[in-house]
């Protein structure tokens, strides 16, 4: 797979207070090192506060990163400034998880799809964007077209909506489009044909996605042959193709996150408690140099407390020094038989 | 499990019969809830799934007699059997009564923590007011006593969180002080309204064992709402879902999961991913959800149903009751496919 856009050392830091209190900086981002191929599904999962929004939002050119490089095919995307912003970045998209804030309320679906391709397509005539509304609308399968293109986003129910950003988003045939949370606040009924539309797009226009979600299950659903990525505190704990790292989890943290997710079945429940040793989240400030995982992980060691590098088996890479011992600690214990 | 709690009282803690919950708007009624029968067991985690709009807020909210305006209960009774002395009519209470059945026979976890707090009282200040309010005399020590317990029960410090102001907790601290809060008159029964829709899954996790915990070791009755299929599978007991303001299938959560009936049930669980099990078995529903101002003639769910008959597009099916379960759809106990 060729790749379409690398992240090399992406940090980013946000300055906080000022006003009443000392000037500080929260580290959000550090050190991230990705890479999203061309085509290929990316799922990025992480608990709130993670930093995964932040890595979209500078994956899309909406943020700067304080340190780092960025490359679109190659083409480095270093000075993002609006103005000089390359024009490939145009072929980055971002879907928001609110649909109703990402539509503007005073104009009709049609006006908002119109807008960009207009604006991006000058020398096109009415006719021709037209034309390519109507195939847009075909595409996310809103049909009679004219029927939804006539009305204001408060007209159209949540799982439409939704659909309006997907054809707004590939109106500039865009190579990827990083989608935060598009299916959280959509009802259960509706969020599987959303994700289908999603692989639909990704098969059928070859579009690369980054899905961003706290939602394993749709993560697993939507990125079933792609890579996973697993964020904690701002930083990529594990990451590798989908099926291996679910089969297999290696870090500590993957381990109790995939535990935590609810099983749609009465008879696979269990009563286990999560291999953590806190369930305080500990906060982005106080993070020192070593694994922030450290002060959750049941198998800390003094060790931890000094910077991590990752460690590769499987093609999945993994950011944690106990691993030998966490494996064989598990081993011992295999899952199912620890009640 | 469940049976063991229950000794003496009647084994029904509420008793909701044929609700009917109307909003009427300027330009037409909006029946959010339609003829609703409900039994919750005592000691049971009882939960209600359903989408958006699919009235199990406003069901819920009638057992507090706190349905949001405009809404109205227009037809119905809602039972209420303490452990101890005779059923109460909720819907018949006066306006003393029912100040003083709220939190302390039945309380409440609102599904956004971060706004059921007052912010500028601290959280003791905010307990404090609750105890007083409720007329009771108890001292400033006792008040101190019961925190202490119910915060040992959500595993918060007490002597760092009490005085502090929402705003210095985190999300999950916060539900956890809502949790602690509905704790504190020791209610009956505690209703539970998406109570981990805006945390993470570890959170989430932590939250459902300490309710887990709370409903065994109190027997405290506890009613769950929620769009999750997951957290009903981990965690209730019985199931009813709701759809387009109509109970389409209750019953213990093993049978509704192993054996599934209703149409509507069934295609829920189909279109939920989990972590394990094939991914290639999982379809959508076709259709979207039904507007409450125009729903479809005969059962509501015909539209979007693939066992969908004739007779089913006529009239609205009854509700066919079997040894607990019941099901609301023409096809009732029978096999079709």
């Amino acid at each position: 797979m060729n790749s379409l856009m690398t992240l090399e050392h992406i940090n980013m830091r946000f300055q906080k207070g000022g006003f009443f209190s000392k000037d500080r900086s929260v580290h959000v981002l550090k050190d991230i090192d990705l890479t999203i191929g061309e085509g290929e599904i990316l799922a990025l999962v992480g608990e709130s506060g993670c930093g995964k929004t932040t890595l979209g939002k500078i994956i899309t050119g909406l943020y700067v990163p304080t340190e780092g490089q960025i490359a679109l095919q190659g083409e480095s995307g270093e000075t993002i400034k609006r103005k000089k912003r390359p024009l490939s970045f145009l072929q980055v998209q971002f879907i928001q998880q609110d649909s109703y804030a990402a539509l503007n309320p005073v104009r009709t679906i049609y006006q908002s799809l119109y807008a960009p391709i207009r604006m991006h397509n000058p020398k096109w005539s009415k006719k021709q964007i037209d034309t390519k509304i109507d195939e847009l609308m075909t595409l996310i399968g809103l049909q009679p077209a004219a029927q939804f293109l006539s009305k204001y986003p408060h007209q159209l129910s949540g799982g439409q909506r939704q659909r309006i950003l997907m054809a707004r988003a590939i109106s500039l045939d865009p190579k990827l489009i990083v989608a935060d949370e598009p299916v959280s606040m959509i009802d259960v009924s509706l969020r599987l044909s959303l994700l289908n539309l999603m692989s639909e797009l990704n098969e059928r226009l070859g579009i690369a996605f980054v899905y961003i979600t706290h939602d394993l299950s749709t993560a697993r659903y939507i990125a079933r042959r792609g890579r996973l990525a697993v964020m904690y505190l701002g930083e990529i704990m594990e990451e590798g193709a989908m099926d291996v790292v679910l089969s297999h989890p290696r870090h500590p943290y993957t381990r109790a996150l995939l535990k935590a997710v609810p099983v749609p079945d009465p008879d696979a429940r269990s009563d286990e408690k999560l291999p953590l040793k806190s369930m305080e989240l500990s906060g982005i400030e106080d993070r020192g140099e070593g694994c922030p995982f450290a002060p959750r992980c049941p198998y800390m060691t003094e060790q931890c407390e000094r910077p991590v590098d990752y460690v590769v088996t499987e093609g999945v890479r993994i950011k944690c020094r106990n691993l030998e011992e966490v494996e064989r600690l598990n081993a011992a214990r295999p899952e199912g038989t620890d009640e | 499990m469940v049976e063991n709690q229950i000794v003496q009282p009647h084994e029904n803690i509420v008793e909701i019969e044929h609700a009917v919950i109307d909003y009427p708007l300027r330009r037409y009624t909006i029946r959010a809830v339609t003829d609703v029968s409900l039994s919750l067991k005592r000691g049971a985690i009882t939960a209600l799934v359903g989408e958006s709009g699919s009235g199990k807020t406003t069901l819920a909210s009638s057992l507090l007699r706190c349905i949001s305006e405009p809404g109205i209960l227009s037809g119905g009774e809602v039972r209420f059997y303490p452990a101890e002395g005779a059923p109460v009519e909720v819907l018949k209470l006066s306006p003393r009564e029912i100040d003083r059945f709220r939190w302390e026979k039945v309380s409440m976890v609102f599904q956004a923590a971060q706004s059921a707090l007052n912010p500028v009282y601290t959280v003791r200040a905010q307990f404090e007011e609750t105890v007083r309010e409720h007329g009771m005399k108890w001292s400033r020590e006792r008040i101190e006593q019961k925190m202490r317990e119910v915060f040992d029960y959500v595993k918060l410090d007490y002597d760092r969180v009490a005085r502090c102001y929402p705003h210095e907790l985190s999300g999950g601290m916060k539900q956890r002080v809502m949790i602690a809060f509905s704790l504190l008159l020791d209610p009956e029964l505690i209703i539970l309204d998406e109570p981990t829709t805006a945390l993470d899954v570890i959170t989430q996790d932590y939250i459902f064992s300490i309710l887990k915990r709370i409903n065994r070791e109190k027997g405290i009755s506890m009613l769950l709402m929620t769009h999750d299929i997951g957290i009903v599978a981990k965690f209730a007991d019985y199931v009813g879902v709701l759809y387009a303001g109509r109970l389409m299938e209750f019953g213990s959560v093993f049978d509704v999961f192993r054996e599934r009936r209703h149409p509507y049930t069934k295609g829920l669980i189909r279109a939920t991913p989990s972590l394990i099990g094939d991914l290639e078995a999982l379809k959508p529903i076709g259709g979207s959800p039904p507007d409450l101002r125009n729903l479809p003639q005969g059962c509501v769910f015909s539209p979007r149903c693939p066992y969908c008959t004739d007779a089913c597009r006529e009239r609205e099916p009854d509700t066919a009751v079997q040894g607990g379960r019941c099901i609301k759809c023409i096809h009732g106990f029978e096999e079709y496919e």
